[in-house]
């Protein structure tokens, strides 16, 4: 284990779906180690001095851009974040000009997010620098999928055989389809709940149980994975009220009752309390929700130093 | 004769896999224990005792050798000084000269070492990298009052102005050649031997 190589090769970061289950393995060890940087005194290592990270998010996002920033600034890469709203993107630039430009001025890697599935694919392939997917459209969030491993794994110690409920708007949520591809990899079972209209048809091809039951999807479940309901794409009236949806789908003290003894409440934020989660809940011993922002930071220090860590004449200006 | 080597040490010539030839043994297990026990002597003579003395062993091998120093120190002055272990991957000079980067171990100190006097132990002391990124490292746990460094084997050809202050064994050696330091903790056998790298 220690001493050799990291066994990581990849330029890009698009998807959980083109991992093996090794190379997860290798970003949980290094975030351990990464995490014992966020504990000490002086959070900054001198790693990544001279490599140079964008952050271009055509989506708002509180914890998964400043997350990846501090976690470049504590291995003492330098960042540049664009936004959008007063960018030359304004102007009608066009994606990959946009980000053509940005390399242009020696950056080494981009964070991108965008409304769109498949936009950080397409970049990637388009230019020499790297580039960690940040979430596009409905397609995937690889890092918050490794880093809700990371916070599992140090809560329970291992990662197969469990039993992964994740409830709310399957539909919408990338974050749920890159959990699933994570958790069938490492060994474990997922089983997907929500109202009919929120879950996709066809799911199951991705070896996962469904039902349109909660307590089914609860009883002797290890981890509940609770996800936001998306408000802002809703306008198709997909279920009538918010309130009968948490009398439906809403995670409170009572539904929890049917879990194991040691579940775990997780959520990837941000969260419509009272909706998707009752506060009870969301601020009880059982909900790891703020472990995952601070393992967040750990697993993008670990995803960069991977990513970073090898040559740099490969990009020069 | 072949030994099996982690591929991280492992030096490759337009793909030619390479093997370690070994030459001679210059330590054995009573010889190691012999310098050790030495070292710790001087650690208490220096120290003038070692109520303020703290080991951190250089990931890996420094580890168990610091572990090994306690135990002699504690024959001695029947003090239990705290034993930490440092990693020094994500301080190395050389990693945007690697291909592919090491893997990152973890870094193990749960004692303060402000205003103690730290030793730092290592296995080999050669160019003085490995020991100015674990002076890095070090200043970003905290302040120590002094650094001293202990190591098995002083092999020669620095490229910084660094020093031991305990040397298990002076061994001149040319840059061709290899020292392997083997303990039982990790490799199973307690040696020193000096080879060096062929090609297959």
């Amino acid at each position: 284990m220690e001493g050799g190589l990291s066994m990581w090769k990849r330029k890009d970061l698009i998807g959980i779906e083109e991992l093996s289950r090794e190379e997860i393995e290798v970003v949980i060890e290094t975030a351990v180690s990464m995490k014992d940087i966020l504990k000490r005194p002086i959070k900054k290592v001198p790693t990544l001095r001279g490599r140079t990270i964008c952050t271009l998010f055509y989506e708002p996002s509180t914890r998964t851009r400043s997350s990846f920033e501090l976690a470049a600034k504590y291995l003492s890469a330098d960042t540049v974040s664009i936004a959008t709203a007063t960018s030359s993107v304004q102007k009608g630039e066009s994606l990959l000009d946009t980000v053509k430009t940005l390399e242009a001025m020696g950056i080494d890697l981009f964070i991108i997010r965008h409304s769109a599935s498949g936009v950080p694919s397409f970049i990637a392939k388009n230019i020499k620098a790297g580039v960690i997917n940040a979430g596009d459209g409905m397609h995937e969030h690889p890092t918050q999928a490794l880093l809700d491993v990371f916070t599992v794994y140090e809560k329970k110690g291992k990662l197969e055989g469990l039993k992964i409920a994740i409830v709310g708007d399957i539909f919408h949520s990338r974050v749920a389809r890159s959990n699933i591809y994570a958790w069938n990899k490492l060994g474990s079972n997922v089983i997907l709940c929500g109202p009919p209209t929120l879950i996709p048809p066809y799911i199951e091809n991705l070896n996962v149980k469904v039902t349109y039951d909660l307590n089914e999807a609860i009883e002797d479940a290890d981890i509940i994975y609770v996800l936001r309901l998306q408000l802002e794409r809703q306008k198709r009236g997909l279920f009538p009220t918010l309130r009968e949806y948490h009398m439906f789908y809403g995670i409170n003290q009572e539904r929890i009752k049917k879990a194991k003894k040691d579940v775990l409440v997780m959520h990837p934020g941000p969260m419509n309390r009272g909706v998707e989660i009752s506060s009870e809940v969301a601020d009880s011993l059982i909900s790891v929700i703020n472990e995952q922002v601070t393992n967040g930071v750990a697993v993008r220090m670990a995803l960069l130093y991977l990513m970073l860590g090898g040559k740099s004449d490969e990009n020069p200006v | 004769m072949k030994v099996g080597i982690p591929a991280f040490f492992m030096p490759m010539k337009g793909g030619k896999s390479m093997y370690f030839q070994e030459k001679a043994k210059i330590m054995d297990k009573e010889a190691i224990k012999r310098a050790l026990r030495r070292i710790a002597h001087e650690i208490v003579e220096r120290n003038k005792g070692i109520s303020n003395v703290v080991l951190i062993g250089i990931r890996r091998r420094g580890v168990p050798l610091a572990q090994r120093l306690q135990q002699f120190l504690k024959e001695i002055e029947d003090i239990e000084v705290p034993v930490g272990s440092l990693d020094i991957t994500l301080y190395r000079d050389d990693l945007n000269l690697r291909l592919e980067q090491p893997k990152v171990g973890k870094t193990e100190i749960d004692f303060p070492i402000e205003n103690k006097d730290v030793i730092l132990v290592d296995d080999v002391l050669y160019t003085g990298r490995t020991v100015r990124s674990a002076l890095d490292a070090l200043m970003d746990i905290g302040r120590p009052k002094t650094v001293q460094l202990a190591v098995l084997v002083d092999r020669g050809h620095r490229e910084l102005p660094i020093r031991a202050d305990y040397v298990g064994k002076n061994v001149p050696t040319s840059r061709k050649e290899q020292i392997e330091v083997r303990l039982e903790e990790i490799d199973g056998v307690d040696e020193v031997v000096i080879g060096e790298w062929k090609e297959d």
